[in-house]
């Protein structure tokens, strides 16, 4: 009897659930969810106005958010798409919408300004898309005026290259024992200090590829107790240029999270490296570097491929320095479009709030990725 | 007690049975290279059966007792001792056989380290050889080996040396040219090569200069050389700094034939450095011209 009643509340309770998330889903299961346009609100106000555009745009049904568009006339839907997705394949290619803030900025009888925030999910994480947007009033329905940006085309033209790279022969199945393979490239860590923050241990440093030769590199650290214990053990994972052509520099930041610096008796670092083969191209010019202080402060600036090859994702890396050279950040972002040929992309990568006023110096440093190859 | 008795027994049997085989029915030879043919020996009559037991490798042959019993090339390959048994017709005979190594070498297990050395640096080069015969076997006779350095430039580095109990080793000074070395070690008529990257060491002298171009500043390094003269191998990073304005612009351009070269929007009063790994350039102070 109590089994069957047991049964009958969890079925009871399920059907109720199912009815309230239907009725009244969460703003990122409205996005994600690919339901039918009589789910949408009416666009009786500029807020819904946007909302629906923005779901119609999580929902991948460009089509419909296009025509639901006030300024239709004055672009394509194809290009209304690359606006969206970009062009060449980008972050902006596969992103799913995770969810959107809208900041309405002025309201009136007939036209309203509204920031939408779309914060789109990848496999490097979230970025932010924000866009203001115009909302305008016709026969009695509100519309979006969509500021479309074109992305730049590059005219055809041919880009000489001194292409450069190098090739690595392995030992191969039939060699004898005696043929071992060429040696890893010889690294160095030539800054490393930890600092207590957050409630965890952060690992700040720099390392140099002193060889000739490309490496694939990492780091792995471990903090260790007083008794010599392991307390925990990371890796920079992607807060680190991997691809370290000769002589040049990467940052690395090691988050370390629920443990106190003065747990900690000693770190134990190690820097790996192997060996791959590897293109000196393309080569990326960072313009326009500057710091932006508060209230948002942040490292901004300009990626430049002096290359003719399409960079499909740049990942950028900032090292913050204060007054003695010391690094006091680590941070980084990706840029979600394309980086074509001569065409400047902007990057903003956040800065800490209560470290910004200890930034004096900094440098910045790409990694890039191209659907045909690495670096 | 009777252990210790037992054990004695034992021992006494096999000595009687060892030196029984040494004058009796079974005449081996003591020592053969691998993989030679080799005959045994055998008196009496009827009919046994002969063991040889050694390292990896055991043959048994039915036999008539008085006949000569052949092995053919190859039979026996590896090297190290085995233990000849014939059993039969009354017959319980043994004796050893040492199988060494083929004297001629065929193989060569050739370490040679690092794959990349710094130039002119005293034993910066070491190189081991393990010399091998057909069969695998580590040749331990005493053997001539040469180790010779063929440089890019043309110039080369000889030691001959000889193996002790199979392996040789050598140390060698690298080249103060750089490029690529073939490290060749010979024994016999087998040659093995390695090569051996000679690098330069961090560049003397970091140099840039610039130009106007339109609104751009042509940048471009003197060619890049170590303290010896060595060019820096192409590939390496030469970084490009200009500050201006409280902002900055950088771009790491890689040395391809010997220097690096690059553009940056052109902005009076900008400084521009130079820097490559933890080398320092001259500093520029763009005035517009």
């Amino acid at each position: 009897m109590t089994a069957r009643l047991l049964a009958i509340s969890i079925i009871a309770v399920t059907i109720l659930l199912v009815a309230v998330g239907t009725i009244w889903p969460v703003p990122s299961a409205r996005a994600m969810a690919a339901y039918s346009p009589r789910f949408l609100r009416p666009s009786s106000s500029p807020q819904a106005a946007v909302q629906n555009v923005i779901e119609q745009i999580g929902r991948h049904d460009l089509h419909a958010a296009y025509e639901s568009l006030a300024n239709k006339n004055e672009f394509t839907e194809p290009e209304f798409s690359r606006d969206i997705r970009g062009t060449y394949f980008s972050l902006r290619s596969y992103p799913t919408l995770d969810s959107f803030d809208i900041r309405p900025l002025h309201a009136g009888p007939e036209e309203a300004s509204i920031r939408a925030i779309m914060h789109w999910a990848t496999v490097v994480g979230i970025f932010d898309d924000v866009r203001d947007l115009r909302v305008t009033r016709s026969a009695g329905k509100w519309e979006v005026v969509w500021p479309l940006v074109k992305e730049p085309r590059v005219p055809p033209q041919v880009i000489p290259v001194n292409y450069l790279r190098w090739d690595v022969i392995y030992r191969g199945p039939e060699d004898d024992w005696g043929t071992s393979d060429v040696e890893s490239p010889h690294v160095r860590i030539v800054d490393m200090h930890p600092i207590d923050r957050g409630g965890g241990v952060v690992l700040l440093g720099e390392l140099l590829n002193e060889d000739v030769v490309p490496a694939y590199v990492t780091v792995k650290a471990s903090l260790l107790a007083p008794n010599g214990f392991a307390l925990a053990t990371e890796d920079a994972f992607d807060k680190i240029s991997h691809i370290l052509l000769p002589k040049q520099v990467t940052p690395f930041r090691i988050d370390f999270r629920n443990i106190r610096l003065s747990q900690v008796d000693s770190v134990r670092i190690q820097p790996a490296s192997s060996l791959i083969a590897a293109s000196a191209d393309p080569v990326i010019e960072i313009q326009d570097q500057s710091l932006l202080s508060l209230p948002d402060p942040s490292l901004k600036g300009q990626l430049v491929n002096q290359s003719g090859q399409v960079v499909n994702i740049a990942h950028v890396l900032g090292t913050l320095y204060d007054n003695k050279g010391q690094v006091v950040w680590v941070s980084d972002s990706y840029v979600n479009r394309a980086v074509l040929p001569e065409t400047p992309v902007p990057f903003r990568i956040p800065i800490p709030a209560d470290l910004s006023a200890k930034v004096s110096n900094f440098r910045v440093v790409t990694s890039t990725y191209s659907s045909s190859r690495f670096q | 007690m009777r252990t210790r008795l037992t054990c004695l027994f034992v021992l006494l049997c096999l000595a009687s049975t060892c030196m029984l085989g040494a004058s009796g029915a079974l005449q081996a030879p003591g020592r053969i290279e691998a993989g030679n043919p080799f005959s045994i020996a055998t008196s009496g009559s009827g009919k046994a059966v002969l063991y040889i037991v050694g390292p990896q490798q055991v043959l048994k042959r039915e036999i008539q007792l008085g006949d000569n019993v052949s092995f053919d090339r190859g039979d026996l390959h590896n090297a190290g001792l085995y233990l000849i048994v014939l059993a039969g017709s009354g017959v319980n005979e043994t004796a050893q056989l040492q199988v060494v190594a083929h004297h001629q070498p065929a193989e060569l297990s050739f370490l040679a380290k690092p794959s990349r050395a710094p130039v002119d640096q005293r034993d910066g080069i070491s190189g081991v050889v393990y010399v091998f015969d057909t069969f695998q076997n580590l040749i331990l006779q005493p053997m001539p080996v040469e180790f010779r350095i063929s440089e890019a430039s043309g110039g080369t580095e000889t030691r001959n040396e000889s193996t002790h109990n199979g392996v040789v080793w050598v140390r060698m000074n690298s080249a103060p040219k750089s490029g690529a070395a073939q490290f060749l070690a010979t024994a016999g008529a087998v040659t093995e090569k390695r090569v051996i990257q000679q690098i330069p060491g961090d560049p003397c002298h970091l140099r840039m200069t610039a130009k106007s171009s339109g609104q751009q500043i042509v940048l471009e390094t003197e060619p890049l050389r170590d303290c010896s003269g060595n060019a820096v191998p192409d590939g390496t990073i030469v970084t490009f700094t200009e500050s201006y304005n409280g902002k900055q612009s950088t771009v790491d351009v890689p040395l391809k034939r010997d220097v690096a070269k690059t553009e940056l929007p052109a902005h009076e009063g900008a400084v521009i450095s130079v820097a490559t790994g933890v080398v320092m350039g001259n500093e520029i102070r763009w005035g517009g011209k």
